[in-house]
């Protein structure tokens, strides 16, 4: 949330004719509003409150959730506190030279066509993407909202004049985005269809993680990351019968997932708000009992507590030794229910000061087998004991990002401006190898696509300059050298090819599942352009 | 699905019958809840048209109320009961009442001419959706249970039964959903009917992992099933609306009608209402200049403010003078003692001034003076509390308006603990309802509060049925309810109060 431009507020929904209206009229970057200053503007609240005041004057009705509508609550652009920057870029620090970098990042590596499939579902354009909103954040601060392209080629070529240090994705809409303010009647230009979003940023860990804090982050932590992804990951497939799920690293502390299939991308807002209330299970902010669950556990739950039992021995207990001080650890027997275990449990730590959090877990059940008075609750035991587990291994959701349909997310593949990395895709079937340190800076792919210039010889090298657009070229391959893409010299190829599967599996459902729409139709046959392209 | 054969079930009148227009032939009744799905065909009278909307309206306005007052369904339930019955009344089958047909025409009817008053705007079509509902749920779970059955049969939900297998092979699963307690959780599971349906169909119980959902479907027991119904019912509404409000332009073409869909719509942005009542209302109540200072008591807050500015300035600007004004005249308060009472009050002036500047408002306001139309209808009407808070907000000086509106809080709070209103809840409550826009509601509030005894009283002896003792939307229906409460033991304690009150 913190870094909410005060100014990107605009709404098609509720706000019509605002100053940013203006912004989408891609000509005139330089009148376009500002967001609020990140550095000057650290607290959350500080800057939400800005911008509702700056509306509310503007439009009285105007509702407060609306003021918020399509401004990604992501970490990303803003600066930690107290300058405590980690890893801080080559890119920020000289911005012309950060611009080439990213000039070069765009021409040679982001893959356009895939984002393009992605987004499209169809080889051929369709709505899908043409009435896409995109939204440009601009080196000058400006945020472009409301752009739309009709090929992938024009979207390339504006993103190479205008050079956004980051792209948002939003709804598909009803009509050409660009052409919003022609419907006087709002009705006619509606947003229809998005993927259902999530976002996990590891801020929201911070009560509980003791490695890192703010926007920092190690491998320790990021294992709480890896939790959330199986937790979600396996409820969405399961549960809900989705198939097509995109995780993507969001370049600094955090992960968002795409869920693409078709009946995802259509939900209303209240069937979003539903999904994200099934998965909600900690609440309240600081302080207090932070997971209140029905008993009997809810089948999710308790699937859940058998996906995340191993990597709370292992990854909380162990690695973050969450209740080592005694101040923590008091936080900790608040949860016991029975006050003679609790008592006899501080008496035991308070003998041992510094005693581990995993010794500490046990103690628990130790001290209840020897209950001399047998009126120990089992059953509430066990309760607080899986309630302790949740709360410190159940994902924490970000809910705004999931809960609206016209709600914008960074897109995937573009370059997290404070630490260079590249937002790759994660592959969930090999989460315990992702690094999140070892993602692919801009700077490094430069350097490793000149090293395999150096190696693999100048004449592929320069075959390759001439494919620019992130994948080989196929119907003219007939030539003995098949041109080599940049992106697969550097270790961003792993990402892509991943990314590349991916859509091609949600592109070949999509066209099962426009056929069989077809089928199913009885007797009104209609030929779409999807089906005819094999 | 057993569909149910409307031939067996339809009720015969023939008595009805004869007086019917020969296409009301057509629309038959066969359950005492309808989903609305066949708009009416047949023609009925204007008056009619407006008398079922609005009696239609005032249940909805009640049910809107019972929620913003946070009243368990259960207390909705027997809140709603007299009213139901009194304007909206609909019976069961089974009762064999001669009234079904023409009560479940209204119901039909009334439904699908607030469907036009209430399409225009999303909020209004938002609001009419979620009230609409409310009534479908206080409807459905009144029903005759086996009556209720065969309706949702009717609506053809396309539910999948859960076989006994897949029953079986679920059962640990599909127990945590229903319901706490160990040991025969299975036997539970296999006793209870479970259907299949998308997830998206039950969002409510979806968001409260009220049910086990896998590869999309969502395994409802039966006891959650008109969660189901209400959804249906709800999401058909919005639909309908929609369609409706894209209609709307074409019966602007149809000028008898609008007059009518504009004053619905607007009531229920405000509840409206029009005082009838005149001053031989009120049994006893001495109603003269100089008991005013005793009324008072029973004003609402912007009634008693206007009265506290005009005992503390001896004097109010214009829109205060016509709001006061017109309530007294609405309290019996003839025109000859108005003219007295505005006289004695502004006492800072001579009689040439008051009667240069002032008198002819006053009698303006009684219909003695002005054009034809204004002597013929007796004057003005008295502000319903729907005109004081949506026209004319007082400005600086001015006292009129309504004070839980146009008031601080802080001013608000310091009138309310001028007329005795010091307990912190009912403090709280008020801001929350201000908060949220809720005005009448505070005001409300704070009648019951004041006349807490009197009423629990009047319901306990039965002196004032649950209608008479609905929400407040007019200042002079405030003044008279809390008059008669006051004053239930007849009136002699009032003239002793009123009495000691003139000597001192
Ligand atoms: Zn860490």
């Amino acid at each position: 949330m913190e870094d909410a431009p005060a100014a990107v507020v605009d709404s098609p929904a509720a706000v019509d004719d605002t100053a940013m209206a203006d912004a989408a009229d891609a000509q005139a970057a330089t009148e376009d509003v500002k967001p609020a200053d990140e550095s000057s503007q650290p607290a959350k609240e500080s800057n939400g409150t800005k911008a509702a005041e700056i509306k509310q004057e503007e439009k009285q009705e105007v509702k407060l959730e609306d003021l918020f509508d399509g401004i990604d609550s992501d970490d990303d652009l803003s600066l930690p506190e107290d300058g405590q920057e980690p890893q801080q870029p080559e890119l920020a620090d000289t911005p012309g030279a950060s611009i080439e970098l990213l000039r070069a990042y765009y021409q040679r590596f982001f893959p356009w066509r895939y984002m393009f499939q992605w987004l499209n579902h169809s080889p051929v354009p369709t709505n899908d993407f043409k009435h896409r909103e995109f939204s440009l954040w601009l080196h000058n601060d400006a945020v472009m909202r409301y752009q739309s392209f009709p090929t992938s080629d024009l979207f390339r070529k504006d993103v190479l004049r205008l050079m956004p240090r980051r792209i948002e994705i939003g709804p598909v809409y009803t009509a050409d985005p660009r052409d919003r303010k022609t419907f006087r009647n709002s009705a006619a230009f509606q947003p229809i269809a998005k993927e259902l979003c999530f976002d996990i940023d590891l801020t929201d860990y911070d009560d509980i993680r003791t490695c890192c804090d703010k926007a920092n982050i190690c491998n320790k932590c990021w294992k709480f990351t890896t939790m959330a992804i199986k937790v979600l990951d396996t409820a969405l497939r399961e549960d809900f019968g989705f198939n097509h799920i995109l995780w993507v690293y969001s370049g600094r502390r955090g992960v968002h997932a795409w869920v693409c299939d078709r009946k995802a991308r259509t939900l209303a807002d209240q069937h979003r708000k539903a999904i994200t209330a099934y998965f909600e299970v900690i609440a309240g902010k600081q302080g207090g009992k932070r997971v209140n669950v029905r008993r009997p556990l809810h089948p999710h739950l308790s699937r859940s507590i058998e996906i995340l039992k191993d990597h709370f021995q292992e990854d909380v207990l162990e690695i973050q030794d969450p209740w080592q001080s005694s101040e923590k650890a008091e936080y900790l027997l608040q949860q016991i229910p029975d006050l003679q275990l609790r008592d006899a449990l501080r008496k035991k730590w308070d003998s041992s000061p510094g005693r581990a959090s995993t010794s500490k877990w046990a103690d628990i059940d130790a001290l209840a087998r020897t209950d001399a008075s047998g009126g120990l609750d089992a059953h509430s035991l066990l309760d607080a004991k899986q309630d302790i587990l949740l709360e410190y291994t159940y994902p924490r959701l970000d809910i705004a990002v999931s809960q609206r349909l016209n709600h914008l997310l960074k897109s995937p593949f573009v370059i997290h401006p404070g630490t260079g990395r590249v937002c790759v895709p994660i592959d969930r079937n090999n989460l315990d190898a992702f690094d999140p340190l070892d993602v692919p800076t801009l700077p490094r792919l430069v350097r490793e696509i000149d090293e395999w210039a150096e190696t693999e010889g100048a004449s592929r090298a320069m075959a390759a300059v001439e494919v620019s657009d992130g994948a080989a070229v196929g119907g003219s391959s007939s030539q003995d050298v098949k041109p080599v893409p940049d992106w697969e010299k550097t270790s961003l190829k792993p990402y892509i090819e991943h990314f590349r599967s991916f859509v091609a599996t949600l592109m070949r459902d999509e066209r099962e599942t426009a056929v069989k729409r077809e089928r199913d139709e009885d007797g009104d046959v209609q030929i779409k352009t999807e089906s005819l392209d094999f | 699905m057993n569909r149910i054969d409307i031939k067996r079930t339809k009720v015969l009148d023939h008595r009805k019958k004869q007086f019917a227009d020969p296409s009301y032939k057509d629309t038959e009744y066969p359950h005492r809840l309808n989903f609305y799905s066949t708009p009416p065909t047949a023609d009925i009278t204007l008056e009619q048209f407006e008398q079922w909307a609005m009696d239609r309206l005032r249940i909805l306005a009640e049910l809107e109320a019972c929620s913003f007052r946070n009243k368990t369904p259960a207390e909705t339930a027997v809140h709603m009961k007299p009213l139901l019955e009194k304007y909206l009344p609909l019976d069961s089958t089974s009762s064999n009442s001669s009234e079904l047909n023409i009560q479940r025409q209204r119901d039909h009817y009334s439904h699908f001419i607030l469907r036009l008053a209430f399409a225009s705007t999303e909020d209004l079509r938002r609001r009419f959706t979620r009230v609409e509902t409310m009534l479908f749920r206080l409807r459905f779970q009144a029903d005759d249970s086996r009556e209720r059955a065969a309706f949702v049969r009717s609506l053809n939900l396309d539910w999948e039964p859960v076989s006994e297998e897949e029953k079986r092979e679920l059962a640990p699963l599909l127990a945590t959903t229903i319901g706490f307690g160990h040991g025969r959780r299975a036997q539970q599971v296999m006793d209870e009917e479970w259907c299949k349906v998308d997830w998206m169909r039950v969002p409510d119980l979806t968001e409260g992992r009220k049910v086990y959902i896998r590869a999309g479907k969502a395994y409802v027991p039966a006891r959650e099933q008109q969660s189901m119904v209400l959804n249906a019912y709800t999401k058909r509404l919005e639909q309908a609306l929609e369609l409706t409000s894209r209609a709307l332009p074409r019966l602007d073409e149809d000028d008898r009608l609008t007059p009518i869909l504009d004053h619905l719509s607007k009531s229920f942005i405000a509840p409206d209402a029009s005082y009838t009542g005149s001053g031989t209302a009120i049994d006893g109540a001495e109603i003269t200049a100089g008991n005013m200072d005793n009324l008072s008591q029973h004003f609402p807050m912007c009634m008693s403010n206007l009265h506290r500015s005009l005992r503390r300035d001896a004097h109010l600007k214009h829109f205060g003078r016509l709001q006061y004004t017109l309530f007294l005249k609405g309290i019996g308060l003839n025109l000859e003692e108005c003219l007295i009472f505005w006289r004695s009050s502004f006492r800072n002036i001579t009689d040439d001034t008051f009667n240069k500047d002032y008198r002819y408002n006053v009698q303006h306001a009684y219909g003695q003076v002005g054009g034809d139309m204004n002597r013929r209808g007796g004057g003005y009407s008295p502000f319903s509390c729907q005109k004081i808070l949506t026209e004319r907000a007082p400005g600086s000086g001015e006292a009129h308006g309504c004070p839980y509106r146009h008031f601080s809080l802080d001013n608000l709070t310091a009138l309310l603990r001028a007329s005795g209103v010091t307990d912190r809840g009912v403090l709280q409550g008020v801001k929350e309802d201000t908060d949220s826009q809720k005005f009448h509601m505070a005001c409300n509030r704070v009648f019951e509060h004041l006349h807490h005894t009197e009423l629990k009283r009047a319901k306990d002896d039965g002196i004032m049925t649950a209608a008479q003792l609905d929400t407040i939307v007019h200042p002079n229906e405030y003044f008279k309810r809390s008059y008669q409460l006051k004053n239930m033991d007849g009136r002699s304690k009032q003239k002793q109060e009123g009495d000691i009150k003139m000597e001192g």
